[in-house]
């Protein structure tokens, strides 16, 4: 569709007019958290919907230098990384399993997963915070990154298994002549052919991870240890009568979602649009 | 709303797994086919060897942290428990009883009901014609597109603080109203129950009708352009045209959104717990029934309790999704020529 090498005329400026109010309207709240960390609570309180003045760069700064801002999205790129690599990863294999072998129980199997998307991190929350405890791994990255990475398959599973369904057998037989096995067919063949939609998922997983909230809620209790979300809220309600620095606290955690959203635009509108097509 | 649920639809039919396939399904190394001892034995072994490996991984963590915790959930929902140690206060039904006799439930329940269709009510409308507005090929497409999106791709942490402080009887939103002259639209937006849900509409739309847009513009551009140009040299309007053949082709889109919609509304929980808090949302009209759980099952260390509350959500969540596919979803996949299904 990008290539159709159609001249794009400008549209209407009626429409033009509306997309406008419409963009207004979405940036507009946005906008209004990056710039109210440029000033400071005597001019939010006088003024709230001012502009600033004088810009301030202290609550910005104070941010940027707080070791905890920095910690807490290192833990966040930590938990993130790690369950994407670990779902992408898992959900490749167990796609090629579902796509490219038969055998009883496949179905079951896809079943099993398909129902994953039944259960929403609410309802098992209770129960697996008890199980993290259990397991010792209360308060670590780890208890939040293993149960991200079980809740992230379905979605991947889904998205995969149709891909690797298409992968035209013949690539397969083509392969098994020239004596590769089921498993050298997978890793030196099929990995490369799946990047796509490997993307498109690892993507799904990063921003899901990215933006968690409930889970690292209930098993992270050491403001050292929190991911992002948790951090914003927790300086939030800290510091909720400056409110100033609270917006740029906010304003700059926003920013490695809005970098991470640019770079991978595409892929994201573009794995929508898939999903969509079915 | 999750992007987890993104292929549902197509999923529940569970077509997708035997779904095209070419020149039958005989495969390089051998079927399981019940009649077929074609494979040798250990080629055999060897499959199931290869099976194991590759999918054990991913099956252990899965039925682990999702699966397990699942039935624990319906397990501990029988019990009283305080969380720690073995869970020995049963109490059967009970918690499910006191669920469905608490008025702060029946109330969350409302206020989920509450937002499903709201949500429908006021997103489509206007996603729709958006969508439409901005399925031309006009300069600037591209931009628009990604700057719409970008309200779906902030957390909702963010937005829900964010929009928190915007909100407040003395933030910028009742500021901004007094500097235009419509000072007498000034109002409590979050504190007065009467307008509480509403902002809370007012949130979630200005989150989500982005996505809708992208997923109807998506579905836009999957319809034919001959069938719309064909029309025109009928002499049908624009609007003709968008009534009678694009919208009803662009019905499977609508009815995947409005699935999604649905799920993510039943699960809301991070921007109601962020801007109301454990205690406000009761008193503002703004609890889900996702806070009440969290109110009563873990900040109150009734984790019985919260159990029984998770599984009703669960059941709720699985009866609306079973009826939803059964009777709207059906029509998309069991194409145009079969039957009509009743």
């Amino acid at each position: 569709m990008r290539g159709t090498r159609e001249r794009q005329k400008w549209g209407s400026p009626a429409t033009y007019f509306i997309a406008f109010v419409f963009i207004a309207l979405c940036l507009g709240p946005v906008l209004y958290i990056v710039i109210g960390g440029f000033r400071d609570n005597s001019q939010i309180t006088a003024s709230p919907a001012g502009f600033p003045s004088p810009w301030r760069l202290d609550n910005y700064l104070n941010v940027l230098t707080s070791p905890t801002f920095w910690q807490q999205i290192g833990n966040s790129t930590i938990v993130a990384l790690t369950t994407t690599i670990g779902v992408v990863v898992l959900g490749l294999m167990v796609s090629f399993v579902l796509a490219r072998y038969k055998f009883t129980g496949r179905g079951a199997m896809y079943s099993l997963f398909a129902a994953g998307l039944m259960f929403p991190m609410t309802v098992a929350i209770t129960p697996l915070y008890i199980l993290i405890k259990d397991l010792g791994l209360m308060n670590s990255l780890a208890g939040v990154i293993l149960p991200q990475i079980g809740f992230g398959l379905p979605v991947t599973i889904i998205i995969l298994v149709p891909f690797l369904k298409a992968i035209p057998d013949e690539i397969e037989e083509a392969a098994s002549i020239d004596g590769a096995s089921r498993l050298g067919f997978f890793f030196r063949m099929v990995v490369p052919l799946s990047v796509p939609g490997v993307v498109t998922t690892g993507i799904l997983a990063f921003v899901a991870s990215w933006n968690s909230y409930l889970l690292p809620l209930f098993i992270l209790s050491d403001q050292s240890m929190y991911t992002l979300p948790l951090g914003v809220q927790a300086f939030a309600s800290q510091y909720s009568v400056n409110t100033a620095s609270v917006l740029a606290f906010t304003s700059l955690s926003m920013i490695p979602a809005l970098i991470f959203f640019t770079l991978f635009e595409r892929r994201i509108v573009g794995g929508l649009t898939g999903a969509v097509k079915g | 709303m999750s992007e987890k649920s993104a292929g549902a639809a197509s999923v529940l039919d569970e077509k997708t797994l035997t779904g095209t396939r070419k020149v039958g399904d005989i495969a390089p190394n051998g079927a399981s086919s019940p009649t077929g001892r074609r494979p040798r034995r250990g080629a055999d072994w060897r499959k199931r060897l290869e099976i194991t490996v590759l999918s054990g991984p991913a099956i252990v963590v899965f039925v682990s942290f999702v699966i397990f915790p699942v039935v624990l959930a319906a397990y501990y929902g029988f019990f009283r428990w305080k969380g720690y140690g073995p869970a020995t206060d049963f109490v059967g039904l009970g918690n499910y009883a006191i669920i469905f006799a608490d008025s702060a439930f029946r109330e969350a329940l409302l206020h989920n009901g509450i937002i499903i269709v709201l949500s429908l009510v006021i997103q489509f409308p206007i996603a729709i014609v958006l969508a439409l507005l901005l399925n031309q090929k006009i300069r600037g497409r591209s931009v628009i597109r990604v700057l719409i999106f970008v309200p779906y791709i902030i957390s909702e942490v963010i937005v829900g603080i964010g929009w928190g402080l915007m909100l407040q009887t003395n933030g910028a939103v009742n500021d901004l109203l007094e500097s235009v002259g419509l000072g007498a639209f000034r109002a409590d937006w979050l504190s007065d129950p009467k307008i509480a849900i509403w902002s809370l509409m007012l949130i979630i739309s200005w989150k989500y009708i982005g996505f809708a847009v992208i997923l109807f513009l998506a579905g836009l551009q999957s319809i034919p352009e001959e069938l719309s140009e064909a029309a025109a040299i009928d002499g049908a309007s624009y609007w003709q045209i968008q009534r009678n053949i694009t919208l009803p082709l662009l019905g499977p889109t609508v009815r995947i959104w409005a699935f999604l919609s649905i799920i993510g509304s039943l699960q809301l929980f991070d921007l109601v717990f962020i801007i109301w808090g454990q205690y406000i949302a009761s008193t503002a009209g703004t609890s889900t029934m996702a806070t009440y759980m969290v109110a009563n099952g873990r900040t109150s260390g009734n984790f019985g309790y919260g159990s029984a509350v998770a599984v009703v959500m669960f059941l709720i969540s699985l009866v609306i999704a079973l009826t939803y596919q059964r009777y709207v979803l059906r029509r998309d996949t069991a194409g145009a020529l079969t039957e009509r299904q009743k």
